[in-house]
């Protein structure tokens, strides 16, 4: 499983600086960090660990089997996030 | 001895750099100024009603700063109830964290006509600002228009056509629920004056409004079709969110129209507003169709196509075009770029040297940019300059040092100030009205009704 990231994110980064696996992006600092809307998860490197979940301030983390109907969207939309940014080598390699 | 430090602002801004400052300086003492009696700023008066997981913020705020001894000072405006040069005589430091507080114009005739109003207005009007309780918005014609692509104007169209039902089951404020319930608005026609790539909504907020019950959203296909430049743009440089929103108002344009649905959203886009007409109130918009041009300085503009004007009737236009601040007396203003002229949060003298001990945050700081996260790296970079000059001794020494001389000003010149426990008594009868109402709190929106209730903690 994997946790996602949904659109109430505010984009605090206090999951990022929680993440033992570096699995949320963009990160402060990286070149596409301003103009991101929200922060994803990872699917591919997530770990199912909680931590985000617990930090995240406004509760925008949920575990793919428990997304509000209305954030359903969110799973693909982290998922996609990566796929574009591995192509485009947008987000990590400045991370 | 122990620096103390004064924000100005309990905004989003005020309260981040409060919490960078005590994890930057656990011995700084930190009084929370703030012009309303409640504290968060837009967290309470400018996020949506309908987006409460947000508004949640607030009890982080409150652990964060209140709950480790930051002091709150509310009803109390700097540069009038007390003066920039009474804050240092008696803070070793003053961060302003007073964000945009007014609304930028459109420059087009007919724009103060009764009827057209800043979004900003109709958003602090539903959201319970004490300072907006008595504004009138005319919900009778069937047509709004709302002129805007970015999340203010989605989080005002989004209210104009939420059914009265949802509406109820939120902490919207009841002046405006009642007023909501008898509107006989049917449509609300949102005008982009560039295209669909470089619409300024997030994506969630987009996709919301193409999911709300009861709405039909309409696009143009037509309208959707990008130009060259804006393809190219997108193709290259755009970034996850302009992609997003193109596809989805795609999603849009393909859709069949839902003639069932009781109320409308038609997004328009290329499309500038050139008038705003009618007999003594709002009756009529005149628009004019764009195309998009690559700028001298490589940006992509909209320009004007021909003269033809398109006319929609309405009887509400809500301007949503921006954020604007207002100087601040005894405080250096910027009147190009509307914020206090600063190296990283130090405010800076006309001659471009450093105000000492003089700071800013958020949106007074670095423009009405970013959203509410955006606040806590802007409070970190302002509270790294503080704490060098506090290590350094840059921060000129207050005449007027202990928190006792502060007290007694304050007592003076604002005998309705609004402590901490009197803000937790505001706090606790909303929240107590909104649990017998199934709502996340009832909000007390009128300065009487709020010092009322403060008054009730006895202090």
């Amino acid at each position: 499983m994997t946790y996602v990231i949904a659109g109430s994110c505010i984009k605090d980064d206090s999951c990022v600086e929680v993440c033992p696996v570096d699995c949320i992006h963009p990160k402060p600092g990286a070149p596409d960090f301003e103009t991101a809307e929200q922060l994803y998860i990872d699917p591919d490197e997530c770990i199912d660990c909680d931590a985000c979940v617990e930090a995240c301030p406004v509760d925008a983390i949920f575990p793919d089997f428990d997304v509000p109907e209305k954030f359903a969207y969110a799973l693909e939309l982290n998922a996609e996030f990566f796929a574009e940014a591995s192509t485009a080598d947008r987000t990590r390699t400045a991370a | 001895m122990t620096a103390r430090v004064a924000i100005v602002g309990a905004g989003p801004a005020g309260a981040f750099a409060a919490d960078r400052l005590l994890r930057a300086r656990g011995d700084v003492e930190i009084d929370l100024f703030e012009r309303l009696p409640t504290p968060w700023g837009l967290l309470r008066a400018g996020v949506a009603p309908d987006h409460q997981e947000i508004k949640r913020l607030d009890e982080t705020f409150d652990e964060q700063t209140l709950r480790r001894g930051c002091r709150f000072f509310g009803n109390v405006e700097v540069g009038v109830d007390i003066t920039h040069q009474d804050l240092m005589s008696h803070y070793s430091a003053v961060i302003y964290a007073t964000g945009a507080q007014t609304d930028k114009s459109l420059g087009i005739p007919g724009e103060d006509l009764p009827g057209s109003r800043p979004a900003t207005e109709f958003v602090a009007w539903y959201n319970g600002h004490p300072d907006y309780r008595d504004l009138e918005f005319d919900l009778s014609a069937r047509r709004a228009v709302v002129i805007g692509n970015g999340n203010v104007a989605a989080d005002v169209t989004r209210m104009l056509t939420l059914s009265p039902d949802e509406l109820a089951r939120t902490d919207v404020a009841d002046h405006a629920l009642d007023v909501l319930r008898q509107s006989r608005v049917e449509e609300v026609v949102v005008l982009g004056r560039r295209g669909p790539a470089q619409a300024a909504f997030t994506s969630a907020e987009l996709r919301e409004l193409g999911r709300m019950d009861g709405v039909d959203l309409r696009v143009d296909p037509a309208e959707v079709e990008l130009d060259p430049l804006s393809a190219r743009w997108l193709d290259e440089d755009g970034t996850f969110t302009a992609r997003k929103n193109v596809e989805l108002l795609r999603e849009f344009a393909a859709r069949e129209p839902r003639a069932e649905a009781p109320r409308t959203i038609v997004l328009r886009f290329l499309r500038s507003p050139v008038e705003i007409r009618g007999e003594g109130r709002v009756e009529a918009i005149d628009i004019r169709r764009n195309e998009i041009v690559r700028a001298d300085d490589g940006t992509l503009r909209p320009r004007p196509v021909d003269d033809d004007l398109e006319t929609i009737e309405c009887g509400l236009v809500l301007r949503s075009v921006g954020y604007r601040a207002v100087p601040l007396p005894g405080v250096p203003f910027d009147e190009r770029s509307f914020i206090l002229p600063n190296d990283r949060g130090r405010v800076l003298t006309p001659d471009g040297k450093p105000l000492p001990g003089v700071y800013a945050v958020g949106w007074i700081k670095r423009g009405p940019t970013g959203i509410l996260g955006t606040n806590k790296r802007d409070a970190e970079e302002t509270v790294t300059r503080l704490a060098e000059d506090l290590a350094a001794g840059a921060c000129p020494a207050p005449p007027n040092r202990g928190r006792a001389q502060i007290d007694a000003l304050l007592a003076d010149r604002q005998s309705d100030l609004v402590t901490v426990d009197a803000w937790r008594a505001i706090d606790a009868r909303e929240l107590e009205a909104g649990l017998q109402q199934e709502r996340p709190r009832v909000k007390l929106a009128s300065r009487e009704e709020l010092l009322a209730a403060a008054a009730g903690a006895g202090t």
